[in-house]
């Protein structure tokens, strides 16, 4: 039986953490690290977890210390967010590569500089090629759900990558919500145990990781990545409908949020994709025939199922929380759109970048972003490519 | 060694023979080429101490001779040898 409570995002995130109970937590303890971690060493110093507590001296060394404990056979995970997630960068890449499947919460916070601690995603879009899996998340519940089915997809065979679990920061982080808590017997069966075929310690199997690759052999290694996330994209689906049997609730990469029959749709991740809801149901009350597409997982990214869900609908807009400076639009719209290219049927598509810096979305600047929806579907005109929703001119 | 491909080799780069760097010839790498004269030699064994890719063979705590296949030529061998028992000679194509 479920348990019904209030709980912030880092909280809710914690407490997933503890009823995973990872063999070792590494982690830097001072900013831009959350209370996730705080509490971890609480439940550590309580005795609520069995867990290695490892506080070390910076992300950099955070992610070595997992990346030294996955490979050793150990469940590791470490939290992050912003600027720690940036000094992690050359071992986050070094974790997908050696196929060590680490889980970590990242609190969705703006790069410096200038220096801003709010929310956006230019810190997890930033490594959205740095081999990991990425499931973003809508609400505290989507958090909580979505870290415990990390651990499974992560050290799924076929698979064996890395998993960020991404929360917005403040938004969610800093938002108190009712979640659906599980028994912790219910979660430790679900994660079961992490078996490392090639673990370190085994000594009647050594095994080197980390050596020299060179030109000879590295291309293959990158190759074989590249078949892990496609993998990745059915084992997301099936451990998303093995969550729904002892949860209630399903998990698939996207979400259709009112699509069937929609002619206006907007594409979004994280918590704005909450607020698009309430500006969907209000403008259905008016007779628009609105509707959300909401991407869980960015990476594998989910390109026939966003077709496929794109199939009867008039015009698009895609928000994104992060800028890609001189490209063509945001991360998620340049994604989506050249996914979207072979379509016999061009649909036109713009793209808001919105929130950055922890900039607020409100109900009504997305009800505004669907009257430009409406003019397009009508015109079939396209102004602007790239606009800006939320900042002064 | 005929390389393989991607389907064919342990994920992430992960050695799982131990000691299999042997097979790794780097021998090619060498621009000056250990030579050992015999006469001078203590078989002290300094050279083998000392040797970093386990190129100086020894048998029966004496120099039996030097691994051409895996010497780097990095010259710490004749460096260290007491006696200048080690020259290092520059490599040149064989006509
Ligand atoms: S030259 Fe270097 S690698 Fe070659 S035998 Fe001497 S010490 Fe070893
Ligand atoms: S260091 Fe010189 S003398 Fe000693 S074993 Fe080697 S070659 Fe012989």
């Amino acid at each position: 039986m479920a348990r019904v409570v209030g709980l912030t995002g880092d909280e809710v995130a914690a407490e997933a953490i503890r009823q995973i109970n990872p063999d070792v937590i590494a982690a830097y303890p001072i900013t831009p690290q959350t209370e996730i971690v705080q509490r971890l060493s609480q439940f550590v110093a309580d005795g609520l977890i069995s867990a290695e507590m490892v506080r070390v001296e910076s992300e950099h060394s955070a992610m070595s210390a997992c990346v030294g404990a996955s490979a050793s056979g150990a469940r590791a995970m470490t939290a992050t967010s912003a600027n720690g997630l940036a000094l992690m960068w050359e071992i986050v890449y070094i974790a997908a590569s050696l196929r060590l499947p680490i889980v970590m919460p990242v609190v969705n916070r703006a790069l410096s500089g200038p220096i801003n601690i709010h929310c956006d995603h230019s810190d997890s879009m930033g490594a959205r090629d740095s081999g990991w899996i990425q499931l973003y998340s809508e609400n505290c519940q989507e958090i909580y759900d979505n870290l415990i089915q990390a651990v499974v997809i992560a050290e799924n065979k076929e698979v064996l990558l890395p998993v960020m679990v991404t929360l917005d920061g403040f938004v969610l982080s800093h938002a108190m919500e009712r979640v659906e808590i599980l028994e912790d017997e219910e979660v430790k069966n679900f994660v079961g145990e992490y078996k490392n075929p090639h673990s370190l310690l085994d000594l009647n199997n050594p095994v080197t990781y980390g050596p020299l690759d060179l030109y000879d052999y590295y291309f293959e290694h990158k190759r074989q990545q590249v078949e892990a996330m496609e993998k990745a994209l059915r084992v997301i689906q099936g451990v998303g409908k093995q969550f729904a049997k002892i949860s209630g609730r399903s998990y698939g990469l996207i979400e259709e949020y009112r699509l069937e029959d929609a002619e206006l749709v907007v594409i979004a991740l994280g918590s704005t994709a909450g607020t698009i809801k309430e500006a969907v149901d209000e403008l259905r009350e008016e007779g628009v025939k609105a509707g959300l597409l909401k991407i869980r997982c960015f990476r594998p990214f989910p390109g026939r199922e966003i077709n496929e869900a794109l199939k009867k609908v008039e015009a698009v807009a895609i928000l994104d929380r992060s800028a890609s400076f001189g490209a063509e639009g945001g991360p998620v719209f340049l994604e989506v759109r050249s996914s979207l290219f072979e379509k016999t049927e061009r649909i036109p598509i713009i793209n808001y970048i919105y929130g950055l810096g922890g900039r607020d979305i409100k109900v009504e600047e997305i009800k505004g972003v669907y009257q430009t929806l409406q003019r397009i579907a009508r015109t079939k005109r396209v102004e602007k490519r790239v606009d800006y929703l939320g900042v002064r001119e | 060694m005929k390389e393989k491909g991607w389907k064919d080799i342990p994920i992430g780069g992960l050695i799982l023979e131990p000691g299999n760097a042997k097979n790794y010839k780097t021998g090619s790498w060498r621009t000056f080429k250990p030579v050992r004269d015999e006469e001078k030699c203590t078989h002290c064994l300094l050279c083998w101490i000392y040797c970093p890719d386990s190129s100086i063979i020894v048998e029966d705590g004496k120099i039996k001779n030097i691994d051409y296949e895996h010497c780097k030529g990095c010259g710490i061998c004749s460096v260290q040898c007491p006696v200048d028992a080690i020259k290092m000679v520059e490599e040149v194509k064989e006509e």
